[in-house]
């Protein structure tokens, strides 16, 4: 019998093709190190921490690049990117260039798990930035704190994010969900009285601070029928028929673009036609109006994405895409030089904004700062740039933007009713009005040292 | 049994190899062999499941989520040391392998396929329908810890890597030692023709459940490791992508081989990281840069199934056969027949569907 001959071989060739397999996965790519012109130094740039080398600052994020929540966010990075090569382009951070290094999660949380394991364990960042999405955002959220890798600006609105004493390095960005759902709710309250009022929310985190923040301010006896989706199962026919039986008269989505559109859909099929009112998550009329399209081709129809946006209610925590605004003058300039394959969108302009904000707090934490350092600048606070209200952070507070404006879709465009909002995440604090006032955008796109 | 001392052997020098890697290599890469290690696990399962009882199973994914939550629910509330909750985790997964299996056996083709992707579709969004105990779409966090005895400075991803590769390793050596013995035996008999089997005296629906409980049980332990290397277990990492990845895995090593199970697992956790690297950045639009990826899996996959119709695991015997002369005795009879139960198991031979029905059933 020669059965021992042949497993040996199988053992041998076992061992040496993942031997070799593996070893060859560790050659990985090392940084290139660029040579820049350091500007008007006065202590020379050194490699203060992980991930910053004297020419460059390395940082990463997952990214649903592919998958269900790709429509509308996967422009996200591309466009923070946009605005880092415009930075590096203009002389950097003090000399240095931002790589950033965003990788696709899928919106999966395991693969999220590993692909920021790559990104903090093998790629040596210096920050984890943005990293986009509540469930995937979770997932990790614990390892970066235990290898004190800041973790800035969260895109998710989760007030998890908002723990100092448990995820010291965590910063949320974005108007958390249970303040929006309160600025939403103290506008139903007011403008629909007496209407019936359903809500349709993503059974998680953002769906559920939500409606929690909604329930705030809309008094129970106005709400006829709660109805929730999870992302995974587009057929949301019975929760719709279920909103139609309520006889709801304003319908409050706390969904993600692709639901939103879902629902959109779905309501016209029953002839139901509810007033809508959508979080900022899902309500960028440029993505809801391309899915409306495409959706409804796919199901052999033709509709009109702009016309069914039309009327849609809205909160905004950044200006409106107008061109008499200085900041989207700017990021358009910016777009169309480095990004110009994408949408000029919403998400454009998240993603050019958020990257600002971590400009700024670069800058704020000094020539060569370590990762504490970063985490120390934000806590003292962080000028409002783009956004229409001041943000939170203190050492105690690691939410991002306090408030914002409702806005009704015209033809494709969030027009602001009304003045600035701001709130916070409790159920006793008030809905007030903003008093101050817009900052405007530097003349030369970048930010300057607040501190 | 001579056969058992030469695995041990083999799984030792493995084992070995993996211990000095993991020390060599950086903790991403040991997050990646852990990765595989848990991949290996659930894979291998599977393919002692459709390659060598002939049954299909695209519902794998939902016993490594069972694993996985019994794990997480006994770690968080009973704290008790991992190698108990792992044998308890195996344990349940095992009943509810059971459970499905009893079902399953009276399936065949399409509508085992359909059954089981049900239970892959249906059973994680448990976790959504209650909240308070499964943690909703947040999951539950566990935490693992490297053992004190091996100093506070040893790497978390190092000693995940360790302990993966520890279980997969014996998962294996169990999976090869039950593919050998007349368990074994009686399920390539039903697989091959179960009338025949039948009149030899085989218990063809009990073959069959047990073959469910192996593969369920292995699940499980994956699902087990998988939520000791990722921290977390949520709804969101069982969905049907994950059983088909599974099934990708076992097809692509090479259905009912075991060490075709490591070639499939090596493919679908390192190629799509590989592909990743390549694809970003080259000034392509996101819709298209990010797509990449996904489209240069697929073009691997199709390749490997061109060049080894019978998985890489099946091209090596074959390259090696070259090398080494004709040897008819071992390989003919073992392996030969795996191709007819592909996943489209519809298309299995005719006479098949026709014998449903017999008094085993």
């Amino acid at each position: 019998m020669n059965k021992p001959h042949r497993l040996r071989w199988q053992a041998a060739a076992i061992m040496t093709v993942a031997a070799l397999g593996v070893a060859a996965c560790s050659s990985s790519s090392s940084s290139s190190s660029s040579p820049n012109s350091s500007s008007s130094s006065n202590a020379a740039l050194t490699a203060s921490a992980p991930g910053i080398t004297p020419t460059t600052i390395t940082i990463g994020s997952h990214q649903p690049l592919t998958g269900p929540a790709a429509p509308g966010y996967s422009e996200i990075a591309p466009a923070s990117n946009a605005y880092f090569q415009y930075v590096n382009a203009h002389g950097g951070i003090y000399g240095r260039k931002i790589i950033y290094k965003y990788l696709n999660d899928a919106y999966d949380p395991t693969t999220t798990a590993s692909v920021v394991r790559q990104l903090v364990l093998q790629d040596n960042i210096y920050a984890l930035f943005n990293g986009l999405g509540t469930p995937t955002h979770l997932a990790v959220v614990g390892f970066l704190n235990s290898e004190k890798v800041p973790d800035v600006f969260v895109a998710s609105g989760c007030d998890c994010w908002n723990q100092p004493s448990t995820y010291p390095e965590t910063f949320g960005w974005q108007l958390d969900y249970i303040s929006e759902g309160k600025i939403l709710g103290q506008y139903i309250a007011q403008h629909f009285k007496g209407k019936k009022v359903a809500f349709f929310y993503q059974d998680d985190e953002f769906g559920m601070d939500g409606v929690k923040g909604l329930s705030y301010e809309i008094p129970s006896s106005m709400v006829v029928s709660k109805q929730s989706y999870v992302d995974t199962n587009v057929n949301i026919a019975p929760q719709v028929a279920a909103l139609r039986a309520s006889g709801a008269q304003v319908v409050v989505a706390f969904s993600i673009p692709a639901f939103t559109a879902l629902l959109k859909l779905d309501s016209l099929k029953l002839g139901f036609n509810p007033t809508l009112v959508v979080s900022d998550v899902g309500s960028d009329p440029i993505t809801l109006s391309g899915l409306l399209e495409s959706f409804a081709k796919q199901g052999g129809a033709t509709v009109n994405g702009n016309q069914l946006t039309n009327g849609i209610i809205t909160d905004e925590y950044l200006p409106a895409l107008s061109t008499t605004d200085s900041w989207y003058n700017l990021f358009v300039k910016i777009h169309n030089q480095y990004d110009a394959k994408e949408p000029l969108d919403g998400n454009f302009f998240y993603g050019m904004s958020v990257a600002y904000t971590f400009v700024q707090a670069m800058l704020n934490a000094g020539r060569n700062p370590t990762r504490a350092d970063l985490v120390s600048t934000i806590e003292k606070g962080l000028p409002q740039g783009p956004m229409v209200a001041p943000f939170a952070y203190s050492s105690s507070n690691h939410l991002g933007v306090t408030g914002a404006y409702i806005g009704t879709i015209q033809n494709g465009v969030v027009v602001q009713q009304g003045s600035v909002l701001t709130t916070d995440t409790t159920a006793t604090g008030p809905v007030s009005t903003y008093t101050g006032s817009e900052q405007q955008a530097p003349v030369s796109g970048i930010p300057s040292p607040s501190s | 049994m001579r056969t058992l001392p030469r695995r041990l052997g083999v799984a030792i020098i493995v084992a070995a190899i993996v211990a000095i890697l993991s020390i060599k290599l950086n903790a991403f890469r040991d997050y990646q062999i852990a990765e595989i290690a848990v991949e290996v696990t659930a894979v291998a399962g599977l393919t002692v499941l459709t390659g060598v009882s002939g049954q299909i199973s695209l519902g794998n994914g939902a016993f490594m989520a069972i694993g996985a939550y019994a794990t997480a629910l006994l770690l968080i509330h009973l704290g008790w040391p991992f190698y108990v909750v792992l044998v308890v985790a195996a344990a349940v997964t095992a009943v509810t392998g059971a459970v499905v299996g009893i079902a399953a056996a009276r399936l065949r083709g399409p509508y085992l396929a359909g059954a089981t992707l049900m239970l892959g579709v249906a059973l994680p969004s448990i976790a959504y329908v209650y909240p308070a105990t499964f943690g909703g779409d947040q999951g539950l966090n566990v935490i693992f810890n490297v053992p004190s005895f091996l100093g506070v400075n040893f790497p978390l991803t190092r000693w995940q890597a360790w302990v993966s590769t520890l279980v997969a390793l014996i998962v294996l050596v169990l999976l090869a030692n039950l593919d050998r013995s007349r368990i074994g035996r009686n399920w390539r008999a039903v697989r091959d023709n179960d009338v025949a089997a039948a009149l030899d005296g085989i218990n063809v629906a009990a073959a069959r459940v047990r073959a469910f409980v192996v593969s369920a049980t292995s699940a499980g332990v994956a699902g087990a490791l998988l939520a000791i290397v990722t921290g977390l277990v949520a709804p969101g990492a069982f969905t049907i992508t994950l059983s088909i990845a599974l099934l990708t895995g076992a097809v692509i090593g090479g259905l009912g081989s075991l060490p075709g199970a490591l070639w499939g697992s090596l493919v679908i956790v390192l190629v799509p990281t590989y592909v990743t690297d390549v694809a970003t950045g080259h000034g392509l639009s996101s819709s298209v840069g990010s797509n990449i990826p996904i489209v240069a899996y697929g073009v691997v996959l199709i390749l490997v199934m061109l060049v080894f119709p019978q998985g890489i695991q099946g091209g090596l015997r074959r390259l090696i056969g070259a090398f080494l002369g004709p040897d008819p005795k071992s390989r003919t009879w073992r392996h030969a027949p795996a191709p007819h139960v592909t996943p489209s198991a519809g298309q299995a031979p005719a006479s098949q569907h026709e014998k449903e029905g017999t008094p085993h059933e």
